[in-house]
């Protein structure tokens, strides 16, 4: 395998800590080291360089750590349509993974500033309901982005990636690369409990036509959503099941560990590894023939349709509402017939992170 | 010695030889598994379960000689990280061998760290590695914008390489590990400077009544676990050709798991890095049979923290016993 | 002012006497912890040192012994003057140490206790090289000091963990009767003890003076002392106010020197042992 100085960490590692309850020391660990790559301050004004419309105001983002490339990514878009926009915009950011406790202080202060509208990022589902149910009092519209609420019309609507419909994708295209072979699948998964896993895990299955007790998948196996744990599982699983032909991994890392364990063993023809994503590293590993597609997820497409349901909002008065999909796309040199996709020169050219 | 009193002692005996419980415990998962799987015993995936015990049992390894003297180590994870980084990062740049020493110097210099503020400063150990960990891992993420790095094959993924007999493979990562595991088995048995390590955390008091300097044993155990993660670092990018800023952020919590299941007291002065070794072996064993038997994951780590509680609990039981 | 200068046919140093200190002061600040004492110790002897507690006891074994730098004084072992900077000088000179809270290691067993911190190494390249400890001749070492003292255990090779606090006092003494050259100092040892326990630490003191070792055993038990002690050093506000023979002298004596009921000049000479007698 050849490796890239460019795989991005990705927002899955960011669940780790939380995810077990023992890693609560962990959690502290990468804590404080959290550069902010964009060099946004975590509680900071932007003033847009741009002269200001017929009536400028300011608007408040919300993210998750900037450390993550994705978050990063969002965020940047977000500001760069609000400033496009002639908005003025005030950030703050999480410092951990699931530090919703910054994010509840950074909405008080921004309903105190009297911004418009607030574009967020939950580090926690619940933990910030009623914050948000203050701000929306406050006569403030607030979008979420990337995850919803619970309940979700807990805010006025959330623009963020279908993970069923991403994991359908996966599902289809393994299904399709095998052909007329006998599918032994083998999935990698992250802790189901989490929402966005489930969904992409039960996407796959439905992609492929597969139940959760369907004789074709011959194994599971719980990763970090990183190299190193997507590397063990995949050893036990190929030990277990030398015959594995497609693969199910939650996200990029764990399918380039997978490859790791695959390519040792010497089945990298055998299998068809499916992933999702979208980041650069991901979209260079079906480049170099590692990962077989993936997923690609628009993080800033998410930040941009927020900022202008905002705008439009302010302009004209009409509320966005429900789940809004900012859209998935199939990134392979392996097209299979009956599903759309894209080539890694387009996907290179869209993907986010480094 | 028919009397129960003495039967008693001696059950008390092979139990205190610390390794006895563990090792049954091992035998008995393996047994399990060979019966209820078709493709748990097998020579190639014995060999892959020692591989995937290397670099956790080589951080247990440091993580043992800081349990024995009633210390703890939060960061040794971290420590390993930065010296893959290190690596990796001089590599680079080209100079392969020169990375390989930088990196042995960064771990010696982090443990050198822990051990100057416990031993002379007498802090809590907990808190001491709490806050290198912290400032750790922040370190390894600003010297890689937190990506990862590649790293070249060659003399720094050696370890992943190995050779094979009667189709069983053997890394030399894997021969590293147990090498390291029979040397320091030696140094703590068999040295004066071993009696010293158990003294110490076994009675402080005592050790420097008798004339022990218990700041200097404290700061060479803590330095020289440095050095062990420092092979542990070798030993990662071996297995997994990257240096990564977020690798092995549970390996702290995972070492000392390995450490306790092996029957090493967390109270300092009693157990070894043999019972570690085990310990290693059971959670990888379980982790991989689990899989192999095809049941949900979430059993195994079920399975490994019962293990803990059971091990702390022993180790309770003998010393309310004897004190 | 010394009973030194009461008894001024006794000489101060002879071959008689092996460890011997002259005006030891310490002051803390406006704290006198030793004003102006005396100390010396016979050879073959048991010599207790009481005191009400804060009389300056341990104050003054720690100055004889280099745990604590006196102001002024002088300290003479066989008639050397001796400057121990440390205890572990003392121990080098052959004083050892036996200290009330026990001062072993559970977890290891009874022969690496008698040896820790002078641990024995194999010899030839096994034990330079690769530093290997000689544990078997330390075992036998150990087992035949323990055996000299009358010290019963199971095994050498037992974990001090699985003895009683008495034997793990004895084990202590053991390694003090074993390490020492020409004295054995016992800070308290029956302290953390019961009564039957007691009883064998205080054999074994008799047993140690047997093998020809002098005693210093400080202590504030008085039966004890009287069951072991041929002669008593009452120390009383940082100095000795006098040294009485327990065949002579009635614990009452003892007590109202001790308390300052009594002077020590006001003491019938019949009861005094005077230094060297």
């Amino acid at each position: 395998m050849k490796l890239r100085q460019t795989r991005a960490m990705h927002r899955w590692s960011a669940f780790v800590g939380s995810a077990v309850v023992v890693s609560s020391l962990a959690l502290v660990g990468c804590s404080t080291g959290t550069p902010a790559p964009s060099g946004t301050p975590t509680s900071g004004t932007q003033t847009a360089t741009q002269p200001p419309a017929a009536e400028t105001y300011t608007i408040g983002i919300v993210e998750q750590q900037l450390a993550n490339p994705f978050f990063a990514k969002l965020q940047q878009a977000a500001v760069d349509a609000a400033k496009a926009a002639g908005l003025e915009v005030t950030t703050a950011e999480s410092k951990t993974a699931g530090d919703s406790a910054t994010q509840v202080d950074a909405i008080e202060n921004m309903i105190a500033r009297g911004v418009k509208g607030i574009v967020l990022d939950p580090a926690n589902a619940t933990a910030l309901v009623d914050v948000v149910q203050r701000a929306r009092d406050a006569g403030i519209l607030v979008v979420t982005v990337n995850t919803s609420l619970e309940p979700v019309d807990a805010a006025d609507a959330s623009f963020e990636t279908d993970n069923l419909a991403g994991g359908r994708l996966m599902g289809q295209w393994a299904k399709a690369a095998l052909g007329d072979q006998e599918p032994r699948v083998a999935m990698l998964d992250y802790d189901l409990s989490d929402k966005t896993a489930a969904a992409r895990h039960n996407g796959f299955l439905e992609g492929f036509g597969l139940t959760e007790d369907s004789p074709e998948i011959v194994g599971t196996a719980l990763t970090k959503s990183n190299v190193e744990t997507g590397q063990t599982a995949m050893e036990n699983l190929l030990s277990a099941h030398p015959d594995i032909n497609a693969l199910y991994t939650i996200n990029e890392p764990a399918a380039q560990g997978a490859f790791i364990a695959i390519s040792n063993a010497g089945k990298q023809e055998q299998i068809a590894i499916t992933s999702i994503d979208g980041s650069c590293s991901g979209v260079q590993s079906v480049v170099d023939g590692e990962i077989g597609a993936t997923v690609m997820q628009f993080p800033s497409r998410m930040g941009e349709l927020a900022v202008q349901a905002i705008v439009d909002y302010v302009e004209s008065g009409t509320k966005p509402s429900g789940v809004i999909d900012s859209g998935t796309a199939l990134i392979t040199d392996r097209p299979v017939e009956g599903i759309e996709s894209h080539d890694t020169a387009w996907g290179l050219q869209n993907c986010w992170g480094e | 010695m028919t009397d129960p009193k003495g039967s008693v002692d001696r059950l008390r005996g092979f139990l205190t030889t610390q390794v006895a419980g563990p090792l049954a415990a091992l035998l008995v998962a393996i047994v399990v598994f060979s019966a209820t799987t078709d493709t748990f015993l097998n020579p190639a995936n014995f060999s892959l379960m020692l591989q995937q015990s290397v670099v956790i049992g080589t951080l247990a390894i440091g993580q043992t000689l800081i349990i024995l003297t009633a210390g703890i180590d939060l960061a040794n994870g971290a420590i390993m990280v930065l010296g893959t980084i290190v690596i990796a990062q001089f590599a680079l740049d080209g100079n392969i061998v020169l990375g390989l020493m930088l990196g042995m110097l960064a771990c010696a210099a982090a443990g050198a760290l822990n051990g100057m503020i416990v031993a002379k400063w007498k802090l809590p150990p907990f808190i001491v590695t709490l806050g290198t960990l912290t400032v750790l891992t922040a370190t390894a993420r600003l010297m890689t914008d937190s990506q990862s790095l590649p790293v070249e094959r060659g003399l720094l993924t050696v370890m992943g390489q190995g050779f094979s007999v009667a189709g069983f493979t053997v890394s030399w990562g894997v021969v590293t590990w147990l090498a390291l595991t029979a040397g320091f088995a030696y140094a703590l048995g068999r040295t004066a400077w071993g009696t010293h390590v158990y003294a110490v955390g076994d009675s402080p008091n005592a050790a420097k009544l008798n004339g022990i300097k218990v700041d200097r044993v404290l700061f060479s155990v803590y330095v020289v676990a440095g050095l062990v993660y420092a092979v542990g670092a070798w030993l990662a990018m071996g297995r997994t050709p990257i240096a990564d800023p977020s690798a092995y952020q549970t390996a702290n919590l995972d070492s000392i798991t390995a450490v306790v299941i092996g029957g090493t007291s967390l109270f300092g002065g009693r157990g070894g890095v043999v019972g570690t070794l085990i310990g290693t072996l059971i959670v990888v064993v379980l982790q991989n049979g689990l899989t192999q038997a095809g049941i949900n994951s979430l059993y195994q780590q079920i399975a490994t923290g019962a293990l803990v509680v059971v091990a702390v609990l022993v180790d309770q039981i003998i010393r309310r016993k004897d004190r | 002012m010394t009973d030194a200068a009461v008894h001024p046919s006794v000489p101060e140093t002879t071959d008689e006497v092996v460890l011997y200190a002259k005006g030891l002061k310490k002051k803390y600040g406006h704290v006198t912890a030793i004003a102006d004492a005396d100390f010396q110790l016979c050879a073959n002897e048991v010599l207790a040192v009481i005191g009400d507690n804060g009389a300056g006891k341990s104050s003054l074994i720690k100055a004889i012994t280099g745990a604590l730098a006196p102001d002024e004084g002088t300290v003479f072992l066989k008639g050397q003057r001796v400057h121990f900077k440390n205890p572990l000088d003392a121990r080098l000179a052959g004083i050892e140490t036996v200290y009330q809270e026990l001062a072993v290691c559970p977890e290891l067993d009874i022969a690496a206790n008698m040896f820790l911190g002078r641990e024995r190494r194999r010899p030839g390249w096994r034990g330079g090289l690769l530093r290997g400890l000689d544990k078997a001749a330390m075992r036998k070492e150990a087992a035949d000091h323990m055996e000299e003292l009358g010290i019963r255990v199971q095994s050498i090779t037992q974990r001090v963990e699985t003895l009683s606090g008495g034997q793990r006092q004895a084990v202590a003494v053991a390694r003090a009767a074993a390490w020492a050259t020409n004295v054995v100092i016992m800070d308290e040892p029956t302290a953390a003890l019961g009564v039957r326990e007691t009883g064998q630490v205080l054999d074994l003191i008799l047993r140690v003076k047997a093998r020809g070792l002098p005693v210093v055993l400080i202590s504030h038990s008085m039966p004890e002392v009287f069951q072991v002690a041929d002669r008593i050093h009452i120390h009383r506000l940082g100095r000795r106010e006098a040294v009485v023979d327990p065949a002579m002298a009635s614990m009452r004596d003892v007590v109202a020197v001790m308390t300052g009921a009594l002077a020590g000049s006001e003491l019938p000479s019949a009861l005094k042992a005077g230094p060297g007698s």
